[in-house]
């Protein structure tokens, strides 16, 4: 299963290779061996391109970052100005254009999207480097195509929540005691409207700080996501292990972050 | 009637006619195709639109328009068969779980959180390169991936109606466990699980045909939407038109379903949508 070209390895080369790896001990004391690496930061050596694995992460993981945080600057550009919009004015032609940037944005493939940009950003109009990270103009294109996908679940999530509580007894309360209504929005409806969609950002940032296959791919952008499933198709188990401990960290990393980002925002998730 | 009720929007109307209109050409793409879709024509290669070729052809000249009519075999009725089988396994273990609580409940949640844990594209990819690609490959990674999300939603909802009253006066009544389930919960929770469905068709026609275009799924020269797509990609310069056609035919079926969906909502203001966007989303 894990031969290269269908060679057959001869018996001293896995003798070999099991002792080198520790894998001739005991289950526990090969995880003793693991987690005593793990401590000194040191993740293993890959197969296939035989460089350390925790290194090589460490210098794919900035790309990543750089590029979840333009998608979700993207995604929340677009989502917050059309879901806040489309709730203030139920029917009006701000609502309608949210939904149907809502509509649109879950519809286009991510895949296409990119290559559209491609064609007129690069190829067309040669505004935007198509390729590779080279500064900050590259990580436009590939950001608005992660992004855009995005922004449609933003749009409805703002829009349902902030409905609902623009129709609660508090905000009417504010209004009666005379707050501007700028104020009775942005202090007293935005704040708690805010918390639905700040969980899914946290999902979607987890996600994202995984690395995205598909755009990293069409974009060339040296990120995690590229470097995970190259590993997958060359069954380089010890850089899989490292990424999927790598991404547990982030997942964990995040939630904390948001949780913590909730009691900010609710007072009365901190008393509880 | 029974229709009229379901489909009361005008989107939702549109949305069943363009997800009809797919079904029905792919059905009947031998007589609707103007050439077989496998056809190579060398001399042919990159011609623009005409009266043989009413999309042109693609850059080993096979014709566009059978390619994308035939590519509704692949790309649509696989990610319909990826949708029957991810719903017959979560609708019953979702109700299983949902109806019996207790242990039984606990060991199949927990099993499910377990898997839930990992990135479900980057685990579906894993199973994936374990197989080898392909298309059957890729839909069996597909289904084991994506039954657990929704058997979590279907045991969420048994869970609400579980404690509604006329599941309580059906107890009273003496009706059976079996008929409960079937009659009065099954029932009640089949027109989520429509929504639901018709919703997660786009997501699973996007992720096939992306994974088709990574070179994971369907093998050339099968017809198939991501293969056209990924073929065309050095021709971005000179026939443009090669990625716009695969694009358009994806996003208008993705559409369809979408619009479906969105109008068999019962409701698209309030809480409802919220909790069912909540629900939907992870």
């Amino acid at each position: 299963m894990l031969r290269a070209d269908g060679i057959k390895p001869t018996y001293e080369a896995i003798e070999a290779t099991r002792q080198a790896l520790g894998l001739d001990g005991p289950v526990y004391m090969q995880y003793v061996h693991w987690l005593s690496r793990l401590f000194r930061l040191d993740l293993g050596i890959s197969y296939s391109s035989g460089r350390p694995v925790f290194t090589e992460l460490m210098s794919r993981f900035p790309a990543t970052a750089v590029l979840t945080t333009g998608s979700l600057l993207v995604a929340l550009g677009v989502a917050l100005p059309l879901g806040i919009g489309s709730a203030l004015y139920p029917g009006s032609w701000l609502d309608r254009l949210g939904r149907g940037c809502a509509l649109l944005s879950v519809s286009m493939p991510g895949y296409w999207l990119s290559l559209i940009l491609i064609y007129y950003g690069g190829v067309k109009l040669k505004l935007l480097p198509v390729t590779g990270m080279e500064g900050p103009s590259s990580l436009v294109l590939p950001s608005i195509a992660l992004g855009f996908g995005l922004a449609g679940i933003y749009i409805r999530l703002i829009r349902t929540s902030l409905l609902d509580i623009l129709g609660k007894l508090y905000i009417k309360a504010a209004r009666a005691k005379g707050l501007a209504g700028w104020a009775v929005i942005a202090k007293h409806a935005l704040r708690n409207a805010w918390l639905p969609s700040m969980t899914l950002l946290g999902i979607h940032m987890s996600a994202l700080l995984g690395g995205s296959v598909v755009v990293e791919t069409i974009f060339s952008w040296p990120g995690l996501g590229k470097y995970a499933v190259d590993a997958i198709f060359a069954k380089d188990y010890i850089v899989i292990q490292g990424y999927v401990l790598l991404m547990a960290l982030v997942v964990v990393l995040v939630n904390l972050a948001v949780d913590m980002l909730h009691m900010l925002l609710d007072p009365r998730i901190r008393l509880r | 009637m029974f229709q009229t009720r379901l489909l009361r929007t005008g989107a939702a109307r549109v949305g069943a006619a363009i997800v009809l209109l797919f079904l029905l050409v792919g059905i009947l793409a031998p007589w609707l195709a103007p050439s077989d879709p496998l056809q190579i024509h060398m001399e042919h290669k990159l011609s623009l639109p005409s009266l043989e070729y009413p999309l042109g052809t693609d850059h080993l000249g096979r014709c566009v328009l059978s390619r994308l009519i035939f590519g509704i075999r692949t790309s649509l009725y696989y990610s319909l068969m990826v949708l029957t089988a991810v719903f017959s396994i979560s609708v019953p273990i979702g109700l299983l779980a949902g109806y019996a609580g207790g242990k039984v409940d606990h060991v199949i949640m927990r099993i499910i959180d377990i898997l839930l844990a990992f990135p479900s594209l980057i685990l579906s990819l894993a199973i994936t390169a374990m197989l080898g690609p392909g298309m059957e490959n890729l839909m069996i990674a597909f289904v084991a991936v994506w039954w657990t999300g929704y058997a979590r939603v279907i045991r969420g909802m048994v869970l609400q109606i579980k404690e509604s009253d006329y599941i309580m006066a059906a107890r009273a009544a003496g009706t059976s466990h079996l008929q409960i389930v079937f009659r009065h919960i099954l029932l009640n929770t089949a027109r989520p699980i429509l929504v639901l469905a018709s919703l997660e068709v786009g997501t699973i026609i996007l992720s096939i045909v992306g994974l088709s275009f990574l070179g994971l799924g369907a093998q050339p020269p099968t017809p198939e939407w991501g293969i056209m797509l990924n073929d065309s990609r050095p021709y971005i310069q000179t026939a443009p038109r090669l990625l716009l056609f695969p694009g358009l035919t994806i996003m208008l079926v993705v559409l369809g379903f979408n619009l479906l969906g969105e109008g068999l909502k019962p409701s698209n203001h309030g809480l409802a949508e919220a909790r069912k966007e909540e629900e939907v989303s992870p």
